[in-house]
């Protein structure tokens, strides 16, 4: 692996006096929720530091160059891993309600606010 | 009309769509507050920042009953000086560069970080490379971030973990005597607070 260039182009960011601290919504987003089950007692800091590292060795074992712009994938796959460990929802219930919001923005004029429409399947 | 009225609405990425799908499911089950991920992600955008850490830095450099006090429990005292508290129930300890020895943060297991003095980790920190090769070679990497440790002077590694988080004093340059903890606090950088850096030069 070569060795500064790795990780200098991604020097810049985040978190820098200069530099978003989220490089995407969606990262900011992640991070929020993982904050906010640890402190309403979801699951423990600790829990989730074990979660995420084994997220990370997963990762790296499948291919990942781990350079740090992967970072909140492995945070989502441990978010997700926790919220199904603790029994909160299965994989099919998250694979469809990712779908539905899927399908909601396909049908949501460009422009408007994307909404979810309540359906009877419960998802 | 700059877009036409039928042109459906672009989806974001996958992962996007997984947090939305994960973020609407907690907050119908009543687990998750919508208000308060946006308080958590207004904090850590804007009011959480190595700005927190440098003046912890400042005030040590000026007051050395307090860098005493934070080399042993950082944690409490900056939760009583300045308000600044941890969200994880970590414990963070101050570590002083001297003449003789210079000190470098990493998490070889994930990215555990002084959130509470220094805001969320750069991206490299969470890098394998950096985490691996600051534990091998201190020495060189230092040098690829334009710091010369000379070859006197011992490093030593700090590996964090969810419990344990170590702040970084860098030295005081020379060159700032008399100067107020407001000026001081220009000097002192994200970099220099993980270790990877000197704190600047008042001369440059």
């Amino acid at each position: 692996m070569t060795k500064i260039d790795s990780f200098s182009l991604l020097n810049k960011q985040p978190c820098d006096d200069e530099g978003p601290v989220f490089a995407e919504p969606w990262h900011a987003q992640a991070f929020a929720l993982a904050v906010h089950l640890s402190e309403s007692g979801l699951f423990s800091w600790k829990e989730w530091s074990q979660t995420i590292n084994d997220e990370i060795i997963k990762a790296q074992n499948a291919g990942d160059l781990d350079l740090g712009n992967t970072y909140y994938e492995h945070w989502l796959n441990a978010l997700e891993l926790l919220v199904r460990k603790k029994g909160i929802f299965n994989f099919e219930e998250l694979v469809k309600r990712k779908e539905k919001w899927r399908d909601a923005y396909l049908q949501t004029p460009h422009g408007d606010p994307v909404k979810l429409t309540p359906s009877n399947d419960g998802y | 009309m700059p877009h036409d009225g039928n042109e459906s609405t672009k989806p974001p990425s996958d992962p996007a769509l997984r947090v939305k799908a994960l973020e609407s499911l907690l907050v119908e089950k009543g687990l998750v507050d919508p208000e308060t991920l946006d308080l958590l992600v207004d904090t850590y955008e804007h009011k959480i920042g190595p700005q927190n850490g440098a003046r912890v830095v400042a005030r040590a450099w000026l007051d050395q009953d307090f860098k005493s006090s934070i080399k042993i429990d950082c944690s409490s005292i900056i939760k009583q000086v300045f308000g600044f508290e941890g969200r994880q129930g970590e414990h963070i300890i101050a570590v002083e560069n001297t003449s003789k020895t210079h000190n470098v943060v990493v998490c070889t297991l994930c990215s555990c970080y002084p959130w509470t003095v220094l805001g969320l980790p750069p991206v490299w920190y969470k890098s394998a490379p950096y985490r691996a090769r600051i534990v091998e070679d201190p020495r060189s990497v230092l040098a690829e971030f334009g710091t010369d440790i000379p070859l006197d002077k011992n490093i030593l590694v700090w590996d964090s973990t969810s419990e344990l988080r170590y702040l970084v004093i860098p030295e005081r340059p020379r060159g700032t005597e008399g100067w107020s903890e407001e000026q001081l606090i220009t000097l002192i950088t994200r970099n220099s607070m993980i270790g990877v850096e000197l704190a600047k030069d008042p001369a440059s």
